[in-house]
């Protein structure tokens, strides 16, 4: 038995659940990782890549020293480079001079407009914040964004226009205190196992019923009361009929209705169209469930919403939110213990790089670029001079890649890998390849890192302390636990560094960098954002404190509106259907849609570099038995999947857990991209692209196709 | 609402009829069963280990299993079971079949199916007080215008123009108590149910008979069904049960077949179904087989083995009148305290209690084995004496040594306990075990450590695994007497069984784990000298 | 119904919540109830007896871990028929299985005196050790069939159903149908099962292997 050296407690780096860790130490590595039964979040419970997957720390092809490349590259010329040859070591002292000539180079010859950087919800709150002040402060731009424009954006804009807030309104555990919960856009099981846990409890322990509207029949459909099997991008006439039947059967919360929002009127009106009938023409959904699930939500003295990217991926993302929003104010589902609005986050971290202003149209605290008193409030706590701060709204991150040989000459990416998350990668690709010059920070020579002029070598989660907001807005501790491998630093400090020698390049005043540790970053945080103002570490022993934390004695919002919406009335918005922008036709007769599986996580820069590859090694296309069948692929043969922008090659599993007419890849496996299929179309107002429904053509290959199959599905 | 059976209840059925087409359950048909009934892989895989007749594994076509239980043993199982092996059959050792009037015992096995034995082999009844066997013991079965002529039914037909709690109050004046081997007050237990709240109520038939020794419920639902099947109606009628459940253990094949037939009969004859004779009352019956596990006769285990599961005694409280199957408040009640109720209330109270002690009223079954002149099933009124028990079967066949009281969960005693009167306070007043009317006698001829080893091993076989007691004591007990006999005691054996044994008594979960030990200790008081300490 | 309920453990009398377990009343209050198979984390089911009392009027020993605390109960946790109770059980455990990595086995062993050589000689569970996924292995030589791997793996976590009993008495062991490797199971590995583990018995591939090197090493 072994004895560890130090047992240190953190938080999991994987999704937005924040699962307590303890990781088990012994000569500096980890060997085992468990959690305290008395958890708040999660009782102790982990998943499988909590559990099992932080090995990618001390994995061989972690890159612990910085690297320049060897040849030069050119806009036009850039290549990706994944042999470590093509690189050379360097110091700290010269890359961080090489970076920072570069990008005040190109900010000097062609403005802020020139520079962008993607900031990484993977991070902490002080990395983000730090590195959104930069960018602001230093390179005077807003062009500054992170994956949640390509997951929650569309829910983020459809809660903040109706709201007034775009967090999850309720806690995730208070699950056990619904009758009702619709959990719909989310493969809970896999990609919130701890909430799906709770949500399991919930239905066999205390009698809930859950009603699932999803495309696929995931695993949380076997403790649903009802699913609702729908045609990817039809959810605004599922969510409307549902909506029209509320009103028609007088299920409403009248009440509710003239006390907290406005206008209903105009918005009842607007449901006529959708009658259940409708909704099932479009939608595929029988009728006859759309009513039972409007009678059982409506119906229920406590009733919750959950729903996480299959909602928002859509160029109507943001529309679809709303479908959801308004179910919610037309019964008086929010407010209350059990009940809410609750888009599942999926990143560790991307409430938190939300909150920190790691976002083109805000500050830290959802305060607005163009809202004079907020940019003056942040000149003031910069350092920076009256009107020095960019008032435009940047790009978003889709756009960033959009802008790439127009505008964007620069870009800063820190822990993330757009190379294999933006949309139709064959175009990011050639978008990619006319950067002037490109900064990696991360762990790994991912596929964006080696497109890099530069890869700095960040610390992991266990190697650096900070903080993360969970789903529910919980602000808790991440801990070091192990010493910095190699001469990885943590990215705060890298941040700081580089900042204070661009500073010094620019000749401008010092915007304040001098941190000793990230504790200090949070005590300006609290400065800067009210909804973080009695936010302190020595607060967040235990189980952290939940946003909004008004001041140092506040104990935390377990639950939100209560009293009211941060807008005033919740509001109304009629809606229209829009179908998705790439219908199926003879030659594409499929819908794609993507996602994550249990094992992996996003673009896979870290669980493929983990235990967690073994027991899921290569990417599998589900495909329902039906057109299986009519396509002449059997299980675990390989097929070419082709749409109007790329084709990739896997292997097909047969399934049930797809609906004909509808086949699902995971986006996790470079050697079949997902997203070199998937559409740069995005939502106008949100910005998000359509993930989640583009036709495509399925082909048998022959067994030699793909090298033989190894692992367990 | 009612409370609708859960679909994992039909697991053991389901299960058991696998069995019966392919001679074994193949990891395709576990994989089937476990899809239609939405149960996990690994469950119905826990569940066919469980239980002893289930087959995960191909067998042979022809099983022989040959009892190695006490009695068997006396009438040469042993030698049986050589003279089968010679012959090239395949054996299996297997716990008491309820045959020990007819010891030796063989059952064949065919395909995974129990072939029923010789149906022209006949039952020795006999007693003075024959109001629960007068259809038994005449080589053939009782049909249902035998057992109405002769007085059957008429309690129940009575009955149901009656309200359900004048049915208990009446039993309560009979002084009924379950012959299970608890000897709880049968009218308690109805009330219970009876004023427990929820629209679904359950009766059980435990025929789930397996005490070494034990033969009397195999003898009744076999020769004459009617009776037990009569009281459970009184009972479901009394309680406000619309459900009836008969369990009966796997390794009685005919009586299965008798109360699958019997149970038939009664739905045609309109015993049973709805709107019962027009009295509004409605009530189904159904039979469940059992697989080999003598812990199923546990009344919670019995329940979770009909909820499909594993049987592994509950935890109580809470207790089955108000939490039982599928959480429903439920009686539960062995074979011949049914029947008891059955001519309680046919007779009535006052009658019932003209016989029998004070405390006692009314007839008890006892099995007779052994050495004994006439072994068999003999009704009895309570009070009789142990020693007039044996002259009424002809005697101690050779100079007596040994009782065997109450299987092997009883005690062993010896000539002195001759006088004990058979009745529940008089038992329990001489710290002995009524049990479940064992009677099984051992001469001086006879080596006592052999039956108190099979006992043990017998407990080690059955043990569910459950509670640390049970399972670790009911093994180191068989291998400190098996030591012994084999000439290796070590010192201090003797402390090592009281204390295995006194834990396994004080605390095990269940009255299996409790009993376990219950002959070694009582043998070990009487006998010393059968235990050596090295 | 009243919120409290009052009750005398070792001659002290306690309040405790209503609906509270005699081994919750007596942890609370600080009288220590030694557990083997108990864990917060999971449905108690009483298995160990290691937790039994005497409880006045009642004839046999109970286990405070799934016995109700009830108004004017008198408890007592230590006495010659308690202590026979667990000091037996952890020589016939120690006889059984390995319990090198159950510290609090091992504990209670050094507490009660208990001679783990006492029922030496008998029958062993060994079984080797099954190591057929990348994340966990399972050496159920070190079993002490706690029950709260499947448990955790079934309703009190996970709801994947994986594992279950395999067997019944001294041959209980935990198994997966038809004896699968847990890649073909339904299992998540989401080591539920090695988080409430208290014997050893399961533990991730990582740290075996490092045991293994060091066990290797001269």
């Amino acid at each position: 038995m072994l004895t560890p050296d130090r047992i240190t407690t953190t938080t999991c780096p994987f999704c937005g659940v924040g699962c307590k860790l303890q990781l088990h130490i012994k000569d500096d590595a980890i060997y085992q990782v468990t959690s305290p039964g008395d958890a708040v979040v999660n009782h102790g419970n982990l998943c499988v890549k909590g559990r099992f997957g932080t090995d990618f720390i001390h994995h061989r092809k972690r890159v612990t020293t910085p690297l320049i490349r060897r040849e030069p590259q050119t806009p036009g010329g850039r290549t990706q480079a994944f042999d470590r040859a093509l690189w050379r070591e360097a110091s700290w002292d010269e890359a961080l001079a090489l970076v920072t000539d570069r990008l005040t180079g190109i900010y000097q010859k062609h403005g802020s407009d020139a520079l962008a950087a993607f900031s990484c919800a993977k991070a902490t709150n002080e990395d983000n914040y730090l590195l959104q002040k930069l960018v602001r402060s230093l390179f005077r731009t807003n062009n500054i964004d992170h994956c949640t424009r390509l997951c929650h954006a569309g829910s983020v804009v459809a809660l903040m226009d109706a709201l007034g807030s775009a967090a999850m309104s309720n806690t995730a555990a208070e699950v056990a205190l619904s009758d009702v919960f619709i959990v719909t856009g989310s493969n809970t099981a896999e990609t919130h196992p701890i909430i799906a846990l709770q949500m399991k409890a919930a239905v066999r322990k205390r009698g809930a019923k859950l009603i699932v509207i999803d495309p696929r029949r995931i695993e949380m459909v076997d403790y649903a009361a009802l699913w609702l099997p729908l045609r990817p991008g039809t959810d605004v006439p599922v969510f409307s009929a549902i909506a029209h039947v509320i009103a028609r059967d007088g299920l409403v919360n009248t009440g509710f209705i003239e006390a907290r929002t406005e206008g209903y009127a105009e918005f009842v009106a607007s449901l006529g169209p959708f009658t259940p009938e409708y909704a099932e023409s479009v939608s595929g959904v029988d009728r006859g469930l759309i009513v039972e699930a409007a009678r059982i939500y409506a119906g229920a003295a406590n009733a919750a919403i959950y729903w996480a990217l299959g909602i928002p991926e859509h160029t109507h993302g943001t529309d679809n939110a709303a479908s959801l929003i308004h179910l919610a104010l037309m019964t008086g589902h929010i407010g209350r213990p059990g009940t809410g609005l609750n888009p599942l986050r999926g990143q560790n971290n991307v409430q938190g790089a939300s909150d920190c202003g790691a976002m083109p149209w805000h500050y830290p605290g959802y305060q607005s670029v163009t809202d004079e008193s907020a940019a003056g409030m942040f000149e003031r706590a910069w350092n920076v001079e009256s009107g020095g701060l960019n008032r435009q709204r940047g790009l978003s991150t889709t756009e960033i890649v959009g802008a790439i040989g127009q505008t964007v000459r620069g870009l800063y990416v820190m822990g993330e890998n757009p190379m294999m998350s933006e949309p139709n990668l064959n175009h990011a690709r050639r978008q990619f390849e006319q950067l002037e010059f490109l900064v990696a920070q991360d762990l790994f020579m991912n596929e964006t890192a080696a497109f890099a002029d530069v890869l700095l070598p960040a610390a992991s989660f266990a190697e650096k302390d900070g903080t993360f907001t969970n789903t529910d807005r919980r602000v808790q501790r991440v801990r070091q636990a192990i010493t910095l491998q190699g001469s990885a630093r943590a990215d705060w400090a890298i941040v700081c560094d580089l900042a204070l020698r661009i500073e010094a390049q620019l000749g401008r005043p010092t915007t304040g960098w001098a941190y000793a540790h990230p504790s200090e970053v949070m005590a300006e945080i609290a400065q800067v954002m009210p909804d973080y103002a009695g936010i302190r570490y020595d607060r967040l022993e235990g189980d952290g404190l939940q946003t909004p934390v008004d001041d140092s004695a506040h104990p935390g919002t377990p639950f939100l509106f209560a009293e009211a919406f941060p807008r005033g009335r919740g509001l109304f918005r009629p809606l229209e259907y829009i179908p998705a922008v790439e219908p199926t036709d003879e030659t594409y007769p499929f819908i794609l849609t993507t996602g994550r599986v249990l094992e992996h996580w996003h673009g896979g820069s870290i669980t493929r570099n983990s235990r967690l590859d073994d027991l899921f090694p290569e990417a599998l296309m589900e495909l329902n038995p039906a057109d299986a069948a009519q396509a002449g692929v059997a299980d675990g043969q390989p097929v070419r999947v082709s749409s109007r922008r790329g084709t990739i090659t896997l292997r097909a599993k047969v399934t049930d857990k797809t609906t004909p007419g509808v086949v699902f890849i995971p986006f996790h496996f470079v050697e079949a991209a997902a997203n070199l299929l998937t559409l740069d179309d995005v939502d106008p107002r949100a910005k998000i692209p359509e993930y989640k429904a583009c036709a495509v053509r399925v082909e048998p290959l022959a067994e030699p196709a793909l090298p033989s199959r190894r692992g367990r599905r | 609402m009612t409370h609708p059976e859960p679909r994992r209840s039909q697991l053991l059925p389901a299960l058991l009829a696998a069995q019966a087409t392919d001679g074994w359950i193949s990891e395709t048909a576990a994989a089937r069963i476990a899809t239609a009934l939405g149960v996990p892989l690994a469950d119905v895989h826990g569940v066919i280990s469980f239980y002893d007749l289930l087959r995960a594994t191909p067998g042979p076509e022809i099983v022989q299993h040959v009892c190695v239980d006490p009695a068997c043993a006396l009438a040469g199982s042993a030698a049986l079971r050589q003279q089968l092996l010679a012959a090239g059959a395949e054996v299996h050792d297997a716990p008491c079949p309820g045959l020990c009037n007819r010891a030796p015992a063989v059952l064949s096995e065919s395909r995974g199916v129990f072939v029923p034995p010789d149906l022209a082999a006949r039952d020795l009844v006999d007693g003075d007080l024959r109001w629960l066997t007068p259809l038994c013991g005449r080589g053939r079965p009782a049909t249902l215008a035998e057992y109405v002529a002769s007085g059957g039914m008429r309690a129940f037909e009575r009955a149901l123009r009656e309200p359900g709690q004048q049915i208990i109050d009446e039993v309560r004046k009979g002084g009924l108590a379950g012959r299970g081997g608890a000897g709880f007050a049968t009218a308690i237990k109805w009330e219970a149910v009876a004023a427990a709240p929820g629209p679904d109520k359950y009766v059980i038939v435990n025929a789930d008979e397996s005490e070494p020794g034990t033969f009397k419920d195999r003898i009744l639902l076999e020769q004459d069904p009617w009776r037990p099947l009569e009281g459970a109606l009184l009972a479901a009628y009394a309680v406000g049960a619309k459900r009836i459940y008969v369990y009966i253990r796997g390794e009685y094949p005919l009586a299965l077949a008798r109360i699958h037939e019997a149970v038939d009969i009664l739905r045609m004859a309109g015993y049973t179904g709805s709107n019962v004779l027009g009295s509004g009352f409605s009530v189904e019956m159904e039979v469940r087989s059992g697989a080999g596990a003598y812990i199923c006769g546990e009344e919670t285990a019995l329940i979770e083995s009909i909820e499909g599961k594993r049987g592994f005694p509950r935890l109580k409280p809470p207790f089955p009148v108000t939490h039982g199957l599928f959480g429903a408040p439920t009686v539960v009640n062995n074979v011949e305290t049914l029947a008891g109720a059955q001519a309680l209330l046919e007779r009535g109270a006052e009658a019932y209690c003209a016989y029998g002690t004070l405390k006692s009223p009314g007839p008890k079954l006892f099995c007779l084995s052994g050495d004994i002149a006439r072994p068999g099933l003999y009704e009895m009124p309570f009070g009789i004496t142990l020693g007039d028990l044996l002259a009424r079967a002809g005697g101690v066949r050779g100079n007596l040594q040994a009782i065997l009281l109450g299987g092997a969960a009883g005690a062993l005693v010896g000539p002195e306990a001759l006088g004990t009167r058979l009745s529940m306070e008089d038992m329990r007043a001489a710290g002995l075990p009524l049990g479940s009317g064992v009677v099984m006698v051992f001469n001086t001829t006879r080596d006592l450590g052999e039956p108190i080893r099979r006992i043990a091993r017998f407990f080690a076989h059955e043990s569910c695994g459950k509670c640390y007691p049970c399972q670790l004591g009911t093994q180191r007990q068989t291998e400190i007497l098996e030591r012994a006999a084999a000439g290796a005691a070590l010192p201090g054996d003797r402390q090592r069984l009281l204390d295995v044994g006194w834990t396994m008594t004080d605390a095990s979960l269940c009255g299996l784990g409790q009993t376990a030990a219950s002959v070694t200790l009582s043998a070990l008081k009487r006998w010393p000298e059968l235990f050596p300490d090295a | 119904m009243p919120d409290t309920v009052h009750l005398t453990i070792d001659g002290h009398g306690i309040e405790t919540a209503h609906g509270a377990t005699v081994l919750e009343a007596a942890r609370a209050a600080g009288a220590e109830i030694p557990t083997l198979c108990y864990d917060p984390r999971c449905a108690p089911n009483g298995l160990c007896r290691m937790c039994v009392v005497e409880s006045q009027g009642a004839r046999l020993l109970q286990a405070a871990c799934v016995t109700r605390a009830v108004d004017g109960m008198t408890i007592t946790t230590e006495s010659p028929r308690i202590i026979r109770a667990r000091k037996t059980v952890l020589e016939m455990l120690a006889a059984s299985t390995d319990l090198s990595e159950t510290p609090d086995a091992l504990a209670q062993i050094a507490e009660t005196g208990a001679d783990i050589t006492r029922f030496a000689g008998g029958r062993v569970r060994r079984p080797p050790v099954i190591a057929d996924n990348p994340m966990f292995v399972r050496d159920y030589a070190k079993c002490i069939l706690c029950w709260r791997c499947v448990q955790v793996c079934a309703d009190d976590a996970q709801y994947a159903f994986a594992i279950n009993f395999d067997g019944r008495g001294f041959d209980t062991r935990i198994g997966t149908f038809f004896d699968k490797p847990l890649p073909e199971t339904s299992c998540v590995f989401c080591g539920q099962c090695v988080g409430v583990c208290p014997s050893g018995a399961l533990k991730p591939l990582r740290a075996w292997e490092l045991e293994q090197r060091d066990s290797a090493a001269p």
